[in-house]
């Protein structure tokens, strides 16, 4: 019961209208002003169900990056075979002039 | 375009402080990209250079590319920076069709180098310009927008995308904000970015071709009234890439500011965009509403801890770094500041280096290149490096005149030959027949001629006019089209006028 206390009173662990709003937009999804409701109700319990990890004893487990002890995995400075160009555009949903074709970009200029 | 209203450049520093700050990106010059092995190289056919990684096709993972973080390191140690002995790529995430992954990978928290400054000069003076951190991150793809009038994104019908350039290896160096500059401010911001080029060269880690995008800046501009405790609002001014816009932008949001803050109106928060054509800046995007990148470590790539003893082997193997290296030709060739400065705007240090290497004596293979070499560059339009004599025949040539083989004048018409691609100056010389006449059978005739066309000059140098001889030196000099060396056709004339 007492990660349910948590949950309720911790702020970082409800969201509101605004926050799934905010967070459609970053993901650039149409979300109806019906479906930010549910959205909040349904995102919250998900945020809650991971919040329950605060409650592990941690004050002396230092942060913990990569689940495995590994640094500096480097390749060395050398080209490889890249993809043929019918390959590299095989996959795009539009190809126009040997390039991907992509719908007009509104919000910023290049 | 602009519909700003600015206020004169001298009216601004005398009643406001400027503040600015860059961003540089520099595209790293290694052979491939930075999480995958595709090539780098610019200009190819769109779409060739890429693969699932770089494409970010599902399951692709990275794998960092050594060289690029040692390029990282150096340029780090070069600008004096502390390396971090552990760090981590993390996600930059926002939408933007040239960024395949929907992230971008790159550093926050913690990146590659801190903590160090870059000392330029202008006008004499040293201002030390403060770096904040030096950290490494991947290219984006290029876009093309098709349907608008004139190539902008607005109005665009559609964008194209080639993924050739992303994930090429770029390493971004952030300034402190440098205050203090006054009036100096844009030439401060300018020689930053010329000298920053400088030490990438001297490294090798980057062509730094601002016209291919290798270096491109963000620059961060503030104006407060003088005396004032806090720094204004800044703007930011995007992807500026010549050293000529660097200046010109800082000066320009400076006079743009003023004239806002003479009105009291609130200067916003804003990115910039630079317009070449017009030395202007126009608003793009409200920082107000800036993008939620919503950073987080990268858990494809582990971390990064350079061994200290590795760092320290870099920091031993710099090169000369171009202030040390202009320092110690300073007093090499003794030539002031002002002078070294000149060479270094003229984009000449390594030509006359070069040239003197090749066995000219330095004054004159700075005559040359800053003088006839320059104009000659100057006239056609190109750089002096682009120009087809290299340092060692203008070494060649300033032998000739040493030797008194060509005088100036020759010399001038041998380089002629030379740049036309006529071979080398001795080649030049011997093929036009340039050399200068000795106390020969022909000059001697020259001579005689002159004397016999010009009887009333002649009895006036008799009567002791001695001045008057220049005439007759100068039918000479016409008449061997400049070929005589002056000194020894006016001793031919005194022997045989008054001897």
């Amino acid at each position: 019961m007492g990660s349910r206390q948590r949950m309720s009173t911790d702020s970082s662990t409800s969201l509101s209208r605004d926050d799934v709003a905010h967070l459609a937009r970053l993901s650039r999804l149409a979300v109806t002003d019906e479906e930010l409701d549910l959205f909040a109700g349904q995102l919250g319990v998900v945020l809650g169900a991971v919040a329950r990890v605060q409650d592990a004893p941690t004050a002396d487990v230092p942060p913990t990056t990569h689940a495995v002890p590994l640094t500096n995995v480097y390749r060395p400075d050398v080209v490889t075979p890249s993809l043929t160009r019918e390959q590299a555009l095989a996959g795009a949903p539009a190809a126009e002039d040997d390039r991907f074709r992509v719908p007009r970009i509104l919000q910023e200029e290049a | 375009m602009s519909t700003d209203r600015l206020l004169e450049f001298d009216d601004v520093v005398a009643r406001y402080e400027p503040v600015f700050g860059l961003e540089t990106h520099v595209e790293l010059g290694t052979a491939s990209k930075m999480f995958c092995g595709c090539a780098t190289t610019f200009g190819a056919e769109p779409n060739t250079h890429t693969c699932p990684v770089c494409l970010a096709l599902p399951g692709a993972l990275p794998v960092a590319n050594a060289a690029a973080i040692e390029a990282t390191i150096r340029i780090g140690l070069a600008l004096g920076c502390r390396i971090a002995t552990w760090c981590r790529f993390a996600r930059k995430n926002y939408f933007y069709p040239d960024i395949p992954k929907g992230f971008q990978t790159s550093q926050y928290d913690e990146p590659l180098c801190t903590a160090g400054h870059l000392d330029v000069e202008v006008d004499g003076e040293t201002y030390r310009v403060e770096i904040e951190r030096v950290h490494l991150e991947e290219d984006t793809g290029k876009n093309l927008h098709v349907g608008g009038a004139t190539g902008r994104i607005h109005g665009a019908d559609h964008s194209l995308v080639d993924f050739n350039r992303a994930g090429i290896p770029l390493v971004e160096i952030v300034t402190r904000p440098v205050p203090g500059v006054g009036a100096k401010a844009p030439e401060v911001a300018r020689a930053y970015v010329a000298e920053l080029r400088e030490i990438l060269l001297a490294l090798g880690v980057s062509e730094v071709r601002m016209e291919q995008g290798n270096l491109r800046c963000d620059v961060n501009t503030s104006l407060a009234p003088t005396g004032s405790l806090e720094w204004g609002t800044r703007t930011e001014t995007k992807n500026v890439n010549s050293l000529r816009s660097v200046e010109r932008s800082v000066r320009y949001e400076m006079r743009r500011q003023a004239a806002l803050l003479d009105d009291g109106v609130r200067i916003l928060q804003e990115t910039r965009h630079f317009h070449e054509d017009t030395g202007s800046t126009s608003a793009g995007r409200s920082k107000e509403e800036a993008t939620d990148y919503r950073y987080f470590p990268e858990p494809d790539l582990v971390p990064m801890a350079p061994d200290a003893d590795w760092v320290a082997q870099l920091q031993a193997d710099l090169p000369e770094l171009p202030a040390a290296r202009r320092a110690r030709l300073r007093e090499e060739w003794g030539i002031s500041d002002t002078e070294m400065a000149w060479l270094v705007n003229a984009g000449a240090l390594g030509l006359v280096t070069d040239t003197v290497a090749a066995g000219a004596d330095p004054a004159d293979a700075r005559k040359w290149w800053l003088g006839e070499l320059s104009r000659r560059a100057k006239d056609a339009g190109t750089e002096l490096t682009d120009l087809a004599v290299t340092p060692a025949q203008v070494a060649e040539l300033t032998a000739l005149v040493a030797a008194g083989t060509v005088n100036d004048q020759l010399a001038r018409q041998v380089l002629d030959g030379v740049l036309a691609g006529e071979g080398s100056p001795q080649q030049v010389v011997d093929s036009r027949g340039l050399a200068v006449m000795g106390d020969s059978d022909e000059l001697g005739a020259a001579v005689d001629a002159a004397i016999a066309g010009a009887p009333d000059v002649v009895e006036k140098v008799r009567g002791g006019k001695t001045a008057a001889l220049g005439a007759l030196v100068g039918a000479v000099m016409k008449e061997t089209r400049g070929k005589a060396d002056a000194a020894t056709v006016r001793r031919m004339l005194e022997e045989r006028v008054l001897g």
